[in-house]
């Protein structure tokens, strides 16, 4: 595997009215598992199902209803541990966390408190810019996911849908090694992208299926490198956590709003509580979530209901042995076999189908041609046609494939190119056939190119003696045999000919 | 340890049993037996004991990821002392 180095990005400064200040960022990212049936019961996980329909007996906490473990859902904790290098825990145990709401019929959380499944592994989060980071997690644990509360179907009820209830979620939570907004939403882009190709979580925002609570704090120039070294957060301010957000765009600005905020406190001689807050993206603020703060006391203990959860090395070693190559070896292989750029890399392994695509046309061709066409034309084609993604394309990679075959060869321009590439788009079909069909083949053959320039100069004597003044004007001449030939002279070959023309 | 008024006012309301002033002082006073109890059990040295989770040797009960539950919003509903459109309907809980 190729050695990508990159350094370190700069952590964002934000000034203060007294003098600038950093950030300190810890997340915890809550997946769920893309299973079929629910951690602790055989209940779909379907979205969108009409209310309460996903929901057993053990979902609605009945008396009496035990909870069995879903096999996969732990089988996908493990392969998103592997996923992250992180160790595995062949022991793991759950524990109840004890709270009262609305949408949590069992008064408690099924959670892996003490001893989660999966220890300390890192992501490596790139900014796009050559710089990148290896920002640790701490863990990964297996819980319960809650209901779904609806509020404003009624001015003075709650509308409460179990559907969700019991759904697994794997909770990564990471140390506090993110430095700034914008490194905040690439951690999760990469979590969601490392996920996506391992097919633990389908890493739906929208539909909440991953989720953010972001820990933000802020420390003085220097203090956070003396946390690094000694791992001792007395460097650190005090955190506050910024509940349940799913979309990256408020979680950018609710760091940022939440880190003024504290500033102000703090130059205004005031201290920062520590304490749980929503972000409102209506008015751009943070708030406490003052319900919140009596309830934090869990009153955690192993839960009586399951056993302590033990798995085979044997086990893992297969989960290990089924991993799909991921997107930092994938991105150097590109940058390594097919010689493409570091951007070009990154846009084409961003995920799976893209890769897998690109890999079956770059295959026994030009790498770098192959990633122009895939980026360039397709994506930009598919984009513009109602925000079509890969798996919607058209064009096949072997039409693609087909079309950069004729380039290559000589056989049509890069900008007949083009126009075939538009034809297999909408209208399908082999490219080589299309060519020898449409006459779209490129005239190498210096004779008619020659014959069309004759007739040119022959019907423009004024133009001939401008462009042997001034020699820019050959351009002119390239052009008009361009055309005359329907755009498919060879433009190397008209190049030269006209200079040997006009000079002589 | 041991247990006053205010804690055991706190772990009910935690808990959410309503528990009469006059009585908090009987329910302190349980608690600190349970906890004297419990103190009494850490004096055994378990120094290299793991615990014991179970009176049989067993396994943690597996299911395969199969949908074979659910469907069933009646029943789901039927206890709900209010529910429409297929929603549990509670006193207005918003953060």
């Amino acid at each position: 595997m190729l050695d990508l180095t990159y350094e370190l990005p700069k952590p964002k400064v934000i000034a203060g009215a007294k003098h600038d200040w950093e950030l300190v960022i810890g997340m915890e990212v809550h997946a769920q598992v893309s299973s079929k049936a629910k951690l602790f019961s055989g209940a779909s996980t379907k979205f969108g199902n009409e209310p309460n329909s996903n929901v057993s007996f053990v979902d609605a906490a009945m008396p009496g209803m035990l909870p069995v473990i879903n096999e996969y859902c732990v089988e996908q904790a493990v392969r998103t541990g592997l996923g992250l290098k992180a160790e595995i825990n062949l022991w793991s145990a759950f524990d109840r966390k004890n709270y009262f709401y609305p949408d949590l019929p069992q008064g408690y959380q099924i959670s892996q408190l003490y001893h989660p499944i999966v220890g300390e592994g890192e992501v490596l989060v790139e900014l796009g810019d050559g710089t990148a980071r290896n920002v640790r997690v701490e863990r990964i644990h297996m819980e319960q996911d809650a209901g779904k509360s609806i509020h404003d179907m009624d001015p003075n009820m709650s509308f409460v849908d179990l559907n969700r209830t019991g759904v697994c979620l794997m909770e990564i939570v990471s140390r506090p090694d993110i430095r700034g907004p914008e490194e905040a939403a690439a951690y999760i882009a990469k979590l969601r992208q490392i996920m996506r190709y391992l097919g633990t979580c389908d890493g739906n925002m929208q539909n909440g299926n991953l989720r953010a609570d972001v820990n933000v704090s802020i420390c003085l120039p220097g203090a956070y490198e003396k946390y690094q070294e000694t791992q001792d957060f007395s460097h650190l301010g005090t955190r506050c956590e910024i509940k349940n957000m799913n979309s990256m765009r408020f979680i950018q600005q609710a760091i940022e709003v939440e880190a003024r905020r504290q500033i102000a406190i703090v130059e205004g001689g005031g201290k920062v509580d520590q304490e749980t807050r929503l972000y409102d993206p209506d008015k751009g603020e943070t708030r406490s979530m003052r319900s919140k703060e009596e309830a934090h006391d869990y009153r955690y203990f192993p839960d009586p209901d399951l056993l302590p959860l033990e798995i085979e090395q044997d086990w893992v070693d297969g989960i290990a042995a089924s991993l799909p190559e991921l997107p930092d070896e994938k991105k150097a292989r590109f940058i390594g076999d097919f010689g493409l750029s570091d951007y070009d890399a990154s846009v084409l392994t961003a995920d799976v189908e893209s890769a897998a695509y690109f890999e079956a046309v770059a295959e026994g061709r030009n790498g770098k041609l192959a990633a122009n066409w895939v980026i360039n034309e397709l994506f930009g084609r598919l984009k513009k046609d109602e925000d079509k993604t890969i798996t919607d394309s058209p064009v096949s990679p072997v039409q693609l494939g087909g079309i950069i075959d004729l380039i290559s060869s000589d056989a049509i321009s890069g900008k007949i190119a083009k126009d075939l590439f538009e034809i297999v788009y909408t209208e399908g079909g082999d490219p080589a056939e299309i060519v020898e069909a449409r006459g779209m083949k490129q005239v190498t053959d210096t004779g008619a190119i020659e014959t069309a320039l004759d007739e040119i100069i022959a019907a423009n004597p004024a133009q001939v003696e401008k462009a042997k003044v001034n020699p820019k004007l050959a351009g002119w001449f390239v052009g008009q045999v361009m055309k005359a030939t329907g755009g498919k002279a060879n433009p190397k070959a008209v190049n030269e000919l006209v200079a040997k023309k006009l000079g002589g | 340890m041991s247990i006053d008024q205010n804690t055991a006012a706190k772990v009910a309301k935690l808990a959410r049993i309503k528990v009469e002033e006059d009585a908090l002082p009987a329910l302190a006073e349980e608690f600190n037996t349970i906890l004297g109890f419990i103190e009494q059990l850490n004096e055994v040295d378990v120094e290299g004991v793991e615990p014991m989770t179970s009176v049989t040797p067993q396994r943690l009960k597996r299911r395969e990821d199969v949908v074979n539950d659910g469907n069933q919003q009646d029943k789901i509903l039927s206890n709900a002392p209010d529910a429409r459109e297929g929603f549990f309907a509670v006193p207005k809980v918003v953060e």
